[in-house]
């Protein structure tokens, strides 16, 4: 068999999101008391500081329990209680979020504190600790012992059990030279022997990277978080100077008024209104929108070097996709058989079919599948044919079979045209021209040929093609849709490059590509502006990889790779990119939603609070209710219920919008107009709408309860 | 609510969306330097400036260098005037033999006019010598209107520009605005006023006889002049105290419906600007777009309370501080103008409007003057809330935060921030301290929720540089003049100078091609998103303050109470 017709390409993992959902951290007891727990412990000061909305929360709170002292009545203690527990539904949001990464880490550092190296020096083995391994040392790893560091294979071949760091149970393959000589600490040998170089020092590996990025999540803050925190910290001011100045107003509008103590301008009171007015929504959630948002790219398996990659991943507007195992199955499959003049379509079949038996190849098998379809041959009992089979090697570059009849030994092969037509003549047959023709014709048309013979007689040709994987045409008119322009990279001749191009529907293609080429379009797109994400694996990637804005190392690929990408997908899928392009949308989504939402609700809160504050400027008479008893749209029943309602609702809608900053607000491939219209119209006038029937309800249920 | 009412207001606003795109063009001509239809006139004059102020008007600046020469321009210019006011009983043209300001009221003056505000607590005839108005306060009125109008330029290239670190030359951008601009609208509309009746004479004051057989002083002066620029410049001072409502300053119907032309055609011009420097229209149509919705729902509220019967004083019509000539719509319509841009000019006394129609008057400015606002200081202000608003919205469709294609980032965002609250900061604290000393609030003349509302009203007109005022309050005193002094300056430099900043770091940002997935920053969705910016980001802190001030006085008028 033709050697390019095995590219060196892993066979994509399943489909990523029903077999890998894992259970939310919310149904899982362990996480939740866990973060219950770390939700006191994030109390601490220090921790609160870092959140500056909060902290206002915070410091209102421990003003309100002083308060309770002086005054202890219901109202100040009740509204004391929900304060707290607005910080502490804060630090629970950032523990929940932190707590599956938490319990990641911890595993994965088990795993690299246990393990013993076997070091080679010169020819002797002796046994160090992984820690000690240094950059360019040796190992050895046998059938059974954990790899202790990241490296690459520099003799031998053996199937390695990635799972501990993928969860994908099936073992891969890994041997020096190629693109396939990357291993990874903490993954397991389970045949064969191999020696690896070291590539890492110590405290540097992949293993050790990944803790520290399931780790350190909520830490380093990117970019865009940044500027929110910004501007939320900004908003606040401002709300704390409009509460502020608000008791010297007050107290001139009384006087002008020529009235005395109707306002409500109480510490408690005044802290509350901060309270509600600040954007602690968005503030108490805004860690966990992050961190929950690379948490769901390591769910997918992709593990990205810093957050600030995620969010270069939802503004990116082109992506280079490779042809073989993004757009077309990994494999090219058998099409059709074309006999040589003279020769029955259904002989030429049987031959293929005979040949191709034993070959466990994609493309062997496909030719079973099509014969089978086609002439509805099945396998026959070819062991008392006395078959043996040939297999494919780089020299001969065919595969077949030979037959032992009663007549004698029928060979019969297939394999590359040029392969075959020497053999062809070498046992003294004749290459006919139609053959050549049907060759070439093939090789035009996009497909490759292989061509089947028996003896010294050439049966025909059998086209194989290569398949463009279900749905990816789709998937196209949807990044389309979203302004994602996509362009496909393949080594095939132009002709064949634009059939495939136009079969998936990508926008743009380039053919003949070498490594070099990628580099160049990547920065060609940059110049005019673009962000660009591309996957890879070569080494020859690297350079690519590293230009790109963000780019996606295949976990099989080299180590320069994958130390050049910004990310690493661990399950290999070069389709993969999409949905980390999608993640990246997703996370950006949740965050402008999230924010949307906790400013709209001010006027609500407004309408609760400012008519209980003053409700008795202006009274006629002494108690009564004044003339701004009319901003009182939701007639609350008391100003006391009507604030302790509004600071319940402020705590308990970051409980219930935790979910939603965990999960992401739902995502469809849209553009960005009719996304827009869809967002503001959920939490633009949601935001609005919600609290005020949200106070409502508590300030019935307040009533209820007899609590106010 | 006549019909006639309803086809002068068809006209102005027919007028202002013809003149829009005409003004506009001229302007991008202007500030791109290309070659207008003045340039044979004034072409020399323009040369002849550079060559005496020893400016390279082809040198670019950084933005750092803009807001320097800026900076000096504006303070100097400002220094000058107050020494002038100081000694304008020495100086010539001073007929009326008009004494030296004291220090306070000249600082107030000079801060006022030099910010565009032109608050006066003054009344013209009676304080102000003709050089005084002349050479002291009309020149800042040119002056402050280009200063205005070059910043916004600076800010649009800092947005559209693909390449550099240049905002553009201060000193050529003025002389430009000042000569092609500002000068030859001013010159058509003098003489436009002149011909309609108002005053242009270095004259004393004309004694005449009364028909009672009283003596009676007629005050006169080179009025027209002043008038021209202090509407197209939205400037606001009025020659005489009580401004456009005086006879001179605002002789016919015809003058009325000039001036407030005057105020929006140059602000709404600038959108059109915009959109010609972005390559764009539709992105300026837009801007004009919130900012007219904007201006029609306030004058649409205001219009429909001064209509409505008066239940505390039984009138039926609310005529009070409005002149008879004039009538209840054009003057809703001019304090709507007014105040939306940063105006400040009246032909009503604005203390006397209803509570709801005073109460827009203040949310106008309150917002922060962004209703086609000030010349320039309107649309960078808008600006200012247009990176808010993409910052905020544009995350919820999946992409960093761009506009025009340019990224916003934590930079931006800061002094965008800067920008949009810093008169919110003036106001609040100026106001909260003016309510707890006594200085601030002896000189109220109403008691209840109006006395209030003056106050507010006071420190908001000067935080927002419009300069229009509730006059029942005493301000040209110690208190008032310095606090006031102080928020007319910050609510002009704290807002340029970060507007500046963001021009300087967006210029240098690359230019993300549009693509499906951009967030569009044109059409009605986003003039339905700026609008609720606007509105929550510029208004909601003043939520508070507004219910004790125009909100329970109109519910009290309701009431039928007074005090």
């Amino acid at each position: 068999m033709n050697a390019t017709l095995n590219p060196p390409t892993s066979t994509p993992a399943p489909a990523p999101e029903s077999s890998r959902k894992k259970p939310t951290a919310f149904t899982d007891p362990a996480l939740v008391r866990g973060a219950i727990i770390d939700s006191f412990v994030k109390l601490d000061p220090r921790t609160q500081i870092r959140n500056p909305v909060m902290f206002v929360v915070f410091v209102g709170a421990i003003l309100t329990t002083i308060a309770c002292f002086t005054d202890p009545s219901g109202f100040n203690i009740q509204v004391t209680l929900w304060l707290w527990f607005t910080v502490l539904f804060a630090n629970f949001a950032e523990a929940i979020a932190e707590g599956r990464g938490k319990a990641q880490a911890a595993t994965l550092r088990k795993m690299r504190t246990t393990t013993m190296a076997r070091r080679l020096k010169g020819d002797r083995e002796e046994k160090v600790a992984a820690g000690e391994l240094r950059k360019g040392d040796l190992v050895v790893c046998e059938n059974g012992d954990v790899i202790p560091s990241d490296g690459d294979v520099v003799e031998g071949i053996a199937s390695v059990d990635e799972s501990a760091i993928t969860g994908e149970s099936a073992p891969v393959i890994r041997e020096s030279g190629g693109d396939h000589s990357a291993v990874t600490g903490g993954t397991r040998v389970i045949s064969d022997r191999i020696v690896i170089r070291i590539t890492s020092e110590p405290g540097n590996t992949f293993l050790d990277r990944m803790i520290t990025m399931v780790e350190s999540a909520t830490r380093g803050r990117t970019p865009n978080e940044i500027a929110l925190g910004i501007l939320l910290v900004s908003l606040t001011f401002v709300f704390l100077l409009a509460v502020g100045t608000l008791r010297p107003i007050a107290q001139l509008s009384e006087k002008l008024a020529g009235q005395s103590g109707v306002i409500n301008v109480s510490l408690v009171v005044l802290v509350c209104l901060t309270v509600c007015l600040i954007p602690t929504t968005i503030g108490a959630l805004l860690s966990a929108i992050g961190i929950s948002g690379i948490d769901r790219m390591i769910q997918r398996n992709v593990l990205a070097t810093s957050g600030r990659a995620v969010e270069a991943a939802g503004d990116i507007d082109v992506l280079l996709l490779d042809k073989t195992g993004t757009i077309t199955l990994g494999n090219r499959q058998a099409a059709a058989f074309i006999p040589a003049p003279g020769v029955d379509e259904k002989d030429l079949a049987a031959a293929a079919h005979l040949a191709s038996l034993a070959d466990e190849t994609p493309e062997g098998r496909s030719i079973v599948v099509l014969a089978k379809e086609r002439f509805n041959l099945r396998a026959r009992d070819v062991a008392e044919k006395h078959a043996e089979f040939v297999p494919f090697t780089a020299q001969t570059r065919m595969s077949g079979v030979d037959l032992t009849t009663p007549e004698g030994i029928v060979r019969m092969r297939k394999g590359a045209a040029e392969s075959v037509r020497r053999w062809v003549v070498e046992n003294g047959g004749e290459y006919p021209q139609a053959v050549t023709e049907a060759v070439e014709m093939v090789s035009r048309s996009g497909g490759t040929p292989l061509v089947v013979a028996e003896q010294h007689c050439v049966l025909g040709v059998v086209q194989l093609k290569d398949v463009v994987k279900g749905g990816i045409r789709e998937r196209f008119a949807q990044l389309r849709k979203m302004g994602i322009r996509t362009i496909m990279i393949t080594g095939d001749n132009p002709m064949t490059a634009a059939a495939i191009a136009a079969e998936a529907g990508v926008d743009d293609f380039m053919a003949e590509a070498k490594p070099e080429d990628k580099l160049a379009r990547i920065r060609e797109e940059q110049a005019k502006d673009h962000l660009v994400a591309m996957t890879g694996d070569g080494t020859n990637d690297a350079p690519a990889l590293a230009q790109a804005d963000v780019g996606v190392a295949m976990s099989t690929g080299t180590q320069a790779a994958r130390e050049a990408g910004n990310m690493v997908d661990l399950d290999s899928n070069p389709t993969k990119l999409i949905e980390v392009v999608e993640i990246g949308k997703q996370l950006l989504m949740t965050r402008g939603a999230l924010t949307t939402f906790s400013i709209a609700n001010d006027i609500a809160k407004y309408f609760a609070i400012i008519p209980a504050m003053f409700l008795g400027l202006y009274a006629t008479e002494a108690g009564g209710k004044g003339p701004l008893a009319a901003l009182d749209l939701m007639h609350l029943h008391s100003p006391q219920s009507a604030i302790l309602s509004a600071v319940i609702f402020n705590a308990l809608i970051i409980i219930a919008l935790i979910p939603l900053a965990l999960r992401g607000v739902s995502y469809r491939a849209l553009g960005a107009a009719s996304v827009l219209r869809r967002n503001v119209l959920i939490y633009g006038i949601g935001g609005v709408l919600v609290p005020f029937i949200g106070i409502k309800v508590l300030d019935l249920l307040l009533v209820a309860l007899h609590l106010a | 609510m006549q019909a006639h009412d309803w086809i002068q207001l068809a006209i102005y606003l027919a007028a202002l969306f013809v003149l829009a795109p005409v003004l506009g063009k001229f302007m991008h001509q202007v500030f791109s330097g290309e070659r207008t239809f003045l340039a044979p006139l004034l072409g020399p004059a323009e040369r002849l400036i550079y060559k005496l102020g020893g400016v390279d008007a082809q040198r670019e600046m950084r933005w750092t260098g803009y807001v320097v020469a800026l900076l000096a321009f504006n303070v100097l210019g400002g220094l000058l005037t107050l020494a002038q006011l100081m000694t304008q009983a020495w100086l010539p043209l001073n007929p009326e033999h008009l004494p030296n300001l004291p220090f306070a009221l000249a600082l107030n003056t000079a801060v006022s006019f030099m910010t565009n505000t032109n608050w006066q607590a003054y009344s013209g005839e009676n304080t102000m010598s003709y050089l005084s108005q002349m050479a002291g306060l009309a020149v800042h009125n040119f002056t402050s209107a280009a200063t205005g109008i070059v910043v916004v330029i600076a800010l649009i290239r800092g947005l559209t520009r693909r390449s550099g670190d240049t905002v553009g030359n201060f000193w050529a951008d003025l002389v430009r605005c000042t000569l092609y601009i500002l000068l030859p609208l001013s010159l058509v509309f003098s003489v436009v006023l002149v011909q309609q009746g108002v005053p242009q004479t270095f004259q004393e004051y004309a004694a005449a006889k009364t028909i009672e057989g009283a003596e009676q002083i007629i005050p006169l002066g080179p009025a027209a002049s002043q008038i021209a620029i202090k509407q197209l410049g939205t400037n606001g001072g009025g020659f005489f105290g009580v401004n456009s409502a005086h006879p001179f300053e605002n002789p016919t119907p015809f003058t009325n419906f000039l001036e407030m032309l005057a105020i929006f055609v140059i602000p709404a011009g600038l959108t059109y600007t915009l959109g010609l420097m972005t390559g764009d229209r539709r992105q300026g149509w837009t801007i004009f777009g919130a900012m007219f919705a904007l201006f029609i729902m306030g004058f649409g509220l205001s219009w429909w309370a001064e209509m409505q019967p008066n239940p505390a004083t039984g009138l039926v019509s609310n005529m009070e501080g409005k002149e008879v000539r004039l009538g209840i719509m054009n003057s809703t319509l001019f304090s709507t103008i007014t105040t939306d841009a940063s105006c400040g000019a009246v032909n009503a006394m604005h203390d006397s409007l209803t509570p709801i129609a005073g109460g827009v008057a203040l949310v106008n400015m309150l917002l922060g003057e962004v209703i086609f606002g000030g010349v320039g200081a309107g649309l960078y202000g808008m600006l200012v809330f247009v990176i808010l608003t993409v910052f905020l919205a544009g995350l919820m469709v999946g992409r960093t935060p761009e506009y025009l294609g340019k990224k916003i980032e934590a930079r931006e965002v800061k002094w965008a921030v800067v920008a949009a609250l810093a008169p919110c900061v003036c106001i609040l604290l100026g106001t909260a301290i003016a309510a707890s000393v006594p200085a601030g609030s002896a000189t109220i003349n109403n008691q209840g929720a109006h006395g209030f509302s003056e106050i507010l009203y006071a420190f908001t007109s000067a935080a927002a540089n419009n300069g229009s005022a509730f006059a029942g309050i005493g301000v040209n005193n110690d208190f008032y003049n310095y606090a006031l002094a102080i928020c007319m300056f910050l609510g002009r430099f704290a807002v340029i100078v970060p507007v500046l900043a963001i021009a300087g770091s967006m210029v240098g940002k690359k230019i993300a091609p549009p693509s499906p997935g951009t967030f569009p920053t044109s059409g009605f969705t986003f003039i339905g998103l700026l609008i609720a910016v606007v509105l929550i980001v510029g208004g909601l802190n003043f939520f508070p303050a507004l219910s004790l001030g125009p909100i329970v006085e109109h519910l009290l008028m309701a009431a039928g109470r007074t005090f």
